[in-house]
Order: C-alpha cells, then structure tokens, then sequence
C-alpha cells in the first residue's frame, strides 16, 4: 500500500512504511523500544518451540512414536478428542443457535456459563466434574445406582472432560457467525414456502458451515490437548484414560525420548489446525 | 369475485404507528409510495407474514392469514406469497437456478422437476445462459431477475416488490422497469410495489397509494395523484407530468399530436416526463430558446402548499408550478388563454 507515511496514525507503522516488497521507505522510524520488547516477546513464544524441535531424536521418531505407551495415547486421543469435537457440534450448535435467536430473561448470564470452562482452570473444571458425575456426585451416584454407569476412570469419562473444555470454542464461534448471518436469507427463505427446520438444513447451516467447520477444528485442537480435567476427572489409565499430553507428562521422567516425540505430535496438529484457519484468525486481523 | 388482497394492517413499530387499508383484485398493480420511514416495508412484511399485525386483519384469497381477533397466524411459508427483496436475498451458496427452484424444492417438487421448472423461469426472463452461476457472479438486473423468477416460480397469490428497481444503477433502471411491466402484465396474481421513484409507480401500477407516518395520505390512479396531489409532498413524489408517445430521434410525438423536444434522442415507444417547476407560464408567445412551445388554456388552478399548480389544456394536458407572485402577474383564472414554454434540456424522456 503506498499510503502516505504518519497518516493513519502509530497503530499502522509497519504497513505505512513499507512497500509492497517489504522494503522499508524513508520516513519516520517505528520507536525503537517498542521494536525492542516485540522482539523479545517473539523470542519468548519461539525459544520453548525451538528448544523442543532441537532437543527431538529425529532418527528415533519412528520408534518412540510406536512404543507402546505411545501408541495407546495416540489412539486414544484420537479416539477421544474426535469425539469431544462430535459432542461439542451436536450439542453446541442447537445451544449457538439458541443463545444467537432465541431472546429470553437471563441470555447473557446462560452466555456467561457456557463460556465458562474457557477460562476456568482445567483441574477445577475436573473437580467439578468429579463432584457431579463421579461415583458419588449429583448425578453421578444415581447413574451409578440407577444404570451402573462409572464415568471416572473410563474412556467416556476422559471424553466428557475434553467436552467439558472444548465445547466453548465451538458454541462462541457458531454463534457468532449465526448474529452475522442477515436475517433476510432466512426470511427470504420462509416466503419460498420453506419451514423453520429446513431453512436451518438448506439457508443457514451452508452459510455458516465455514465457522462451523472452524469452531469445530477448535474445539477439536482444544479437546487433543486437554489434560487437567482429563487427569483430575477420569483418571491416568494406560490406554483408557491416558491421553496424549498425560502421556507427555508421564513420560517426561521415564522416557522424555517418546515424551518428546508425542510432543511434537501435538505442535504438527496444533501448527496444521492454525495453517487450516489462518484466513478466519489470522486474516481477520485489520490490515 | 374474491379479493387477492383484503388487509387491515395496524402496526407498531418503535417510532412508526402504521394503519392502512387495503384491498387487491387478482392481476391488479398497487403502488405504495411514501417517505423513508412512513412505514411502505413494514406494510409488505406483514402482508408476507414476516411481522404479525397489531390489530386489523390479513386475508389472502379469501383465507384469514392473520386476524389478531380470531387468534389465526399463518407464518410466511405457508401464505402463498413471492417477496423480491430491496437487496434480493439471493442464497449465496446457490446457482440462480437453485435459488429459482428454492421455493418449489420447498413445496415437495421434486428435484427434477423443480429444476426444469427454474430453467423455464430464467429462459422467460432472458437469463437462461447464467443458470448455474452464483448470485455474486451475477450482475444486478441478472441477480434482479433471478430475485423475480425466483419470487415468481411458486405461482404466488400476491407479490410483493421492495424497491424492486433501487438497487440497478440508473442506466439498466429504465429497461428492467419496462420488462418488468410486462412480467406484471402477464402476472395472474396480485402485485404490491413499494417505491420511492413516481416513474416506477406510474408505469408499473395501475393505483398508487401515498403513505406518510403510517398513514395513506391520498390513493388513486397515477393519472389523478399526478394532476390533483393533495399534499407538498406527494405533489414533489407523483405531482410530475408523464406523457406517452412515440420518439423519432430528439422528437415525442405524443398521442394529441403535440409534439415534445427531448435532449437525448432515440426512436421507439418513449415515456416523457416534465417536471411542473420547468413549465414557464407566457401571456404572449415567448420568442427565443424553448423548443416546446404550446398555446394552452387554464383548467384549474390549486394552491399546493407555498406553489400553484396550473392544470393545463390544450395540444397536451400538462400541470405548471409558478409562484402566487407569477401567478397574480398572469392574472391566471379558469380558461384564461396562455403559452406554456419547456426547454428540451429540461425534459426527461425514457424508452417505454
């Protein structure tokens, strides 16, 4: 952009004084403090990430991803976290759109819960799952009682602890997009002749799939790398309930070889996830 | 026979109180005009079903769609109502054939069927070659008839336009304006257009109901809004002098015969207008400039809010605006003989 320079004010030095090859123009600098702390900061995020590519055992990635412990994780992770990601669309999407166009007495408050696990600490999340659904919880003691049910210490446990954390993403994303969906497709729709359940199948739900795709991919990313109220809530099992960054823990000790390695099966996921919505997060930031 | 339309609508809406009757034979063209925020869409949404009305009623065809007394709501979907947008509402994820056979799609046709009959609408409507384009690959008056057909192909009992031309730019305007008369024409239903534009109104609707606040402030033929509006207003909005002729070059030959000079020029059905404030008042023959001089006769005068209004007989029927200080100069009173001067420049005319 060949704005002219110092126009739009301190926010937009960078694009202001660059050309489009990224030569800098002449003209005022960007102040060198503010360019010193970036730059640490830049070094904070990286360093750990560089610390972790250089300490891999490249060689020996193969071998310590297929040692057992970690072939029970991966699996199990992948087994839970899709599931998480399924539960958090099939129940997400009904509450987004609730929350998006249903107006009723206390929205904001029912809002302000469902979002709550996002900034909860994982292990409290998991002790309050404890205190629900665990054998002698709320519920939890009558599904015992009633059904024999246990969600401690299993698999469905370890799921509904990913659920727990990675259903916020997926019902702030969906909403959102649902309030920026103009009302006129929809009525525009039901002056066709087409009925509330299938405007939402054949208007709504095509318009929003992008942000329902991405919402989803978040709340997947969120499940794979839950551990606090996975741990606190259903448990350390081998695999059962040992996911994938339990597995990072654990084996931290024991053997930081396949610790290492798991880890970086995470960082791959989590740096493709980003990559696949860098248009909806990254592009959105204002140019 | 039974009304298309026979309504009631009384509504609030924040700052607006509308109450409008209304009452549409099958074929007949209602224009509702009025200033921004009189309440023209608000009436159209309850009319399609998309806004309950307060008090009053809505029968369609016969059958009460919405009647606060008697408890009915029929929703949108199961009126038989075509609705085009201001801003169309095409289904960005669909062909313009999709979004044709929406509506059909939603009436249990099926797929086959439902497209064959889209296709048939696009090809009636001159657009066939973009059927499978998407709507932000479509240009205006393309995405403007897409809109109609796809408004159309459910063979509604009313039709409802919102500013049906606003969003063309004004070449395309004069064109899709002449078209969609012709689909109205040919339309068995009742058509209710909302509009800002008197042109709009006065050649697609054979009544014209003036709204303000929420209230109709004069209805009639175009022909009788035109020379006898009862308000500033509405004498600004339709008060206009619209003439039909036929054009050979910068020439109007108009039906009695007179003939109007026009500025641009072309040949074919043409519509003229002239606005009332061009039309210069001359108790002798002026000489000079004006192309369009007639020798007229005074067959009415009325005091519009700070103007006359002259109604004019004579080679055309025509209405002047002057000043009462003109007015007096002229010493204007019923059948007074006079010439009635227009630039050509001041003149629009439009291919009909």
């Amino acid at each position: 952009m060949n704005r002219p320079v110092g126009r739009d004010g301190p926010a937009r030095w960078g694009q202001a004084r660059r050309t489009r090859r990224g030569r800098l123009r002449r003209g005022r600098r960007p102040p060198w403090p503010a360019l010193a702390v970036a730059a640490v900061t830049v070094a904070f995020v990286v360093l750990p990430l560089v610390g972790l590519l250089q300490r891999a055992a490249w060689s020996d990635l193969a071998r310590d991803l297929t040692a057992p412990e970690a072939r029970d994780a991966l699996r199990l992770s992948l087994v839970t976290s899709v599931a998480a990601a399924a539960l958090s669309v099939l129940f997400g999407l009904p509450l987004a759109w609730v929350l998006a166009r249903v107006r009723f007495p206390g929205r904001a408050l029912v809002r302000a819960l469902t979002v709550l696990p996002m900034v909860v600490p994982p292990v409290v999340g998991g002790v309050a799952l404890l205190l629900a659904f665990g054998r002698r919880g709320l519920v939890g003691s009558h599904l015992h009682d009633w059904f024999g049910l246990q969600l401690t210490f299993s698999t469905a446990g370890a799921v509904m602890a990913e659920t727990f954390v990675a259903l916020p993403f997926f019902v702030i994303t969906v909403e959102a997009a649902l309030r920026s969906v103009d009302p006129g497709y929809e009525e525009a729709a039901s002056t066709l002749g087409s009925g509330r359940a299938a405007t939402f199948r054949r208007v709504t739900l095509p318009l929003i799939a992008p942000s329902v795709a991405a919402g989803a991919a978040l709340a997947w990313a969120r499940a794979l790398g839950e551990f606090g109220a996975t741990i606190t809530f259903a448990g350390n099992i081998q695999g059962r309930t040992q996911t994938l960054p339990l597995a990072v823990y654990l084996l931290l000790d024991t053997r930081p070889d396949v610790a290492v390695a798991l880890s970086l099966v995470l960082l791959f996921v989590c740096a493709v996830v980003l990559v696949a919505l860098r248009d909806r997060w990254l592009g959105a930031v204002p140019r | 026979m039974t009304a298309a339309v026979d309504a009631r609508v009384v509504v609030e809406v924040g700052e607006l109180a509308l109450d409008v009757e209304l009452r549409l034979e099958p074929g007949e063209v209602l224009a509702v005009v009025g200033p921004n925020g009189a309440g023209k869409t608000t009436l159209l949404r309850a009319l399609a079903g998309l806004l309950p009305v307060d008090d009053g009623f809505v029968r369609l065809g016969g059958r009460a769609v919405d009647d606060p007394a008697g408890g009915a709501l029929v929703p949108p979907e199961q009126r038989s109502v075509g609705m085009v947008f201001q801003q169309y509402h095409l289904f960005p994820h669909l062909s313009a054939l999709d979004n044709v056979a929406f509506g059909l799609r939603a009436r249990r046709v099926a797929r086959a069927e439902a497209r064959r009959r889209a296709g048939e609408w696009l090809e009636r409507l001159g657009i066939g070659p973009v059927a499978d384009r998407v709507p932000a690959r479509l240009s205006g008056g393309q995405a403007q008839r897409v809109a109609l057909a796809r408004a159309l192909a459910t063979d509604p009992v009313l039709l409802l336009l919102d500013e049906p031309l606003a969003a063309l730019d004004a070449a395309s305007r004069p064109a899709m304006r002449r078209e969609l008369r012709r689909y109205l024409g040919a339309f068995g239903g009742a058509t209710v257009i909302v509009t800002h534009d008197p042109l709009d109104a006065a050649v697609l609707a054979s009544r014209i109901v003036v709204l303000e606040a929420g209230r109709v402030v004069q209805a009639g033929t175009p022909d009788a809004i035109a020379a006898r509006p009862r308000s500033r207003y509405v004498a600004d909005l339709v008060g206009t002098n619209l003439l039909a002729g036929v054009a050979r070059g910068p020439d109007v030959a108009l039906a009695g015969g007179a003939v109007v000079r026009v500025a641009e020029a072309f040949d074919g059905d043409a519509l003229v207008v002239i606005p009332p404030r061009a039309v210069a008042l001359h108790p002798d023959e002026p000489a000079g400039s004006p192309r369009n001089v007639w020798p007229m006769k005074v067959a009415g005068i009325d005091t519009v809010g700070d103007r006359v209004r002259v109604e004019l007989t004579g080679p055309l029927r025509l209405v002047a605006e002057i000043t009462p200080a003109a007015a007096t100069e002229l010493g204007l009173a019923e059948g007074r003989a006079l010439w009635a001067a227009v630039k050509a420049t001041e003149v629009d005319a439009f291919p009909a």
